[in-house]
């Protein structure tokens, strides 16, 4: 039996048991477990991958291969890693009163059914496929977001809703006229939506199809990526809806939004011949990377901040995929794994002191060292990991892009400095009274889990020094597949 | 084939245009579900066509599913929602309808030049009627942007993914079955979760206008 069934299957099972007991007080404890069961199925899934290579499933509906099975692998681990900080972190949000019985229900069993979504998404070869369980993930997401009913909440849930779903409109247009481009040169007979089947013609594809298609699918599933302009609902969803949902959201949805636009990217690219798309990539990176950087500077809530924080290395991955190349693809691949890590890692620790602190406004929140050490250092050490600092491994990614942009583009390689100064300034300058500093605040009842905060920081620290093998392979054919070889 | 097949195809996907535009004016919430009803039917009557001239079985399953979903169950719950809601007679304030129309009227020539040069790669028996499709994407998309209440919002929402699905027959006699029936479940959860947003949203704003929600704001 395939693992990979077992991949969604747990979490599907998950969302449908917790629909129905996810009031209980052990449903937290449940929850746990199916993500655990999740993670453990993918780890499964990647023995198998490094044992028989790249491989399909029920009649070539899924795919596995080197470009999603470490995303599979790191959406299940996240998801796990999040499933054990949400279980002391809800439990202080009900207790404050601001979740009652039946939305507790609600929270867990969607949350399940947000990682299907997403697993499903990434292992999917089915391009119309992928289309319907990213529209589900905003749904599920949409639900999560508004969970705690209050006035900012709703307002930001309606707002991702409809942005996401004009978004995804835009996607589902540059999916058909992708399938009329297939239609003509794939044989009657074959599913021309099948990612694999156009992979093998997408040099027949017609060029002027494919290019409009893609702008449409790149506006489309870059809404969801969070690229500047169409950033809007990003980071209003972020600081209204519970702090685990956060850091799904920044970690792992993010990456599904930019793994559906890298598969359609080998298919225009082959239907091109040229660096159009790249190009594309190129600039809507880069103002991201910009924009966002200017607007973090100005922000006073933390988790908007860590939003815009969000935004600009999403900007830095699309920038990295569209110079091309094994380099920078290799660097975008690391950075993708990285972010998710860290960034989720600093959603855990800011998630902790603002329930201490009762605010979300960085004002409010000071002197975290001395009420609770742990969370400070979770959150000092994340954020100088984030901030690219040596010897995290965001330092080593960042430094392959910005050096593979000074050989292929150096007119760009300023505004990446500077974007990246601004963040560093104004997130260091931020954060470091926060962490230090005189307070008042008292503990927490409940015992916070900074066990997921410092594995994910480890990990960050060991991409840094040292890549495993079979990583650094699948990394590398990864790389080697988004360049259309 | 009958010549006049194409022309049938084509008044339908007129009449889809015609509707997007009566939409874009229409300040009644009321009048705007009776317009999405019937850009529905057309929808159907142009699958129908489509599906008779080619022989396609499988136009017939999706033209009866939208039938189904956008003609009936659809605007039922529109019906029940705005009852519910008590905003049946609600008269929602456009302003300048006549610049409104300007651009949209912009939007379909932009549309139509974006959609020439593809369609002519298409074999479809519809596919003329893929630029009235984007166009209508563009229309639904000017209206949701231009309103202020929460219901015309998602009745744009609505017409846009009729468009998508006019979009679909046109360039490629629609998509997969089974992925017809994903965005047809989509579409249905997503209304079902705007219905019940839209009591809470009244319960906090005491008002179901779009424009109290503007907490959110950078500064």
């Amino acid at each position: 039996m395939n693992a990979l069934y077992f991949v969604f299957g747990i979490p599907l099972l998950g969302g449908l048991v917790l629909a129905l007991v996810g009031h209980r007080s052990y449903a937290r404890d449940l929850n746990v477990a199916f993500s655990t069961g999740s993670f453990i199925a993918a780890c499964f899934l990647s023995v198998q991958v490094i044992d028989h290579g790249p491989m399909f499933a029920m009649d070539k509906q899924f795919l596995i291969d080197p470009l999603n099975v470490f995303l599979v692998s790191l959406t299940a681990f996240v998801g796990m890693t999040t499933a054990i900080f949400s279980r002391p972190y809800m439990r202080v949000e009900e207790d404050h009163g601001k979740m009652t019985p039946s939305r507790m229900r609600l929270y867990h069993s969607m949350y399940q059914f947000f990682a299907v979504t997403m697993l499903v998404a990434l292992t999917t070869n089915n391009l119309g496929t992928l289309w319907v369980t990213m529209e589900a993930a905003t749904l599920t997401t949409v639900l999560l977001v508004s969970v705690y009913r209050t006035p900012a909440s709703l307002e930001a849930a309606w707002k991702y809703f409809i942005l996401c779903g004009v978004g995804l409109a835009q996607a589902l247009f540059g999916t058909i006229l992708l399938y009329m481009a297939a239609d003509r040169v794939i044989p009657e007979g074959v599913d021309a939506l099948l990612w694999s089947n156009l992979n093998v013609v997408k040099g027949q594809l017609n060029p002027t199809i494919m290019s409009v298609a893609f702008v449409f699918l790149l506006l489309g599933y870059g809404t969801k990526v969070g690229l500047v302009p169409v950033h809007n609902w990003l980071p209003d969803a972020h600081a209204e809806g519970p702090t685990p949902i956060s850091a799904v959201l920044s970690g792992l949805l993010l990456n599904v939004a930019l793994y559906a636009v890298l598969r359609f990217k080998v298919l225009t690219d082959g239907a091109l011949q040229s660096n159009f798309a790249g190009n594309l990539l190129i600039g809507f990176g880069l103002l991201s990377v910009v924009a966002a950087a200017f607007f973090l500077s100005r922000q006073k809530d933390v988790k908007r901040m860590f939003a815009y924080s969000s935004i600009e290395h999403m900007g830095l991955m699309t920038f990295a995929f569209g110079l091309g190349g094994p380099v920078a693809n290799f660097a975008g691949l690391l950075h993708m794994t990285l972010h998710s890590l860290i960034k989720s890692a600093i959603f855990f620790s800011v998630g902790h002191a603002t329930q201490k602190a009762g605010s979300q406004i960085m004002d409010d929140i000071r002197g975290l060292m001395k009420v609770s050490p742990t969370v400070g250092w979770g959150l000092m050490l994340g954020t100088l990991a984030i901030l690219g600092m040596p010897p995290f491994g965001v330092f080593a990614s960042e430094f392959l892009i910005l050096t593979t942009a000074m050989r292929d583009l150096p007119w760009a390689t300023p505004f990446l400095l500077l974007a990246l100064g601004v963040a560093f300034a104004s997130i260091f300058s931020r954060v470091q009274p926060m962490v230090f500093g005189d307070t008042v605040l008292k503990p927490l009842e409940h015992p916070p889990a900074l066990l997921p905060v410092f594995v994910h920081l480890a990990l960050g620290l060991m991409l840094g020094l040292y890549i495993p093998p079979y990583l650094n392979a699948w990394y590398l054919q990864a790389a080697l597949l988004i360049g259309g070889q | 084939m009958n010549a006049l097949i194409p022309q049938l195809i084509n008044l339908f996907a007129a009449v889809i245009l015609i509707l997007a535009f009566a939409m874009l004016s229409q300040r009644r919430i009321l009048n705007l579900i009776h317009l999405y009803t019937w850009q529905g039917l057309a929808v159907v009557g142009s699958t129908t066509v489509v599906a008779y001239v080619t022989d396609q079985h499988h136009l017939y399953y999706s033209a009866a599913l939208t039938m189904a979903l956008k003609v009936i169950l659809i605007p039922w719950m529109l019906h029940r929602l705005i009852n519910r809601l008590n905003v049946r007679w609600d008269i929602e304030t456009l302003v300048n309808i006549p610049t409104l129309m300007i651009v949209g009227i912009a939007l379909v020539v932009f549309a139509f030049n974006v959609a020439l040069p593809i369609s002519r790669f298409s074999e479809t028996v519809a596919h003329g009627t893929l630029g009235i499709a984007l166009a209508c994407v563009l229309l639904s998309f000017l209206m949701m942007i231009t309103r202020a209440k929460a219901v015309p919002q998602v009745i744009g929402f609505l017409a846009m993914e009729n468009a998508l699905f006019l979009a679909a027959t046109s360039a490629t006699y629609g998509m997969p079955m089974v992925v017809e029936l994903g965005i047809a479940l989509d579409v249905l959860v997503g209304i079902l979760i705007m219905g019940v947003f839209m009591f809470q949203i009244r319960e906090q704003f005491d008002s179901l206008d779009i424009s109290h929600l503007e907490k959110l704001k950078e500064d």
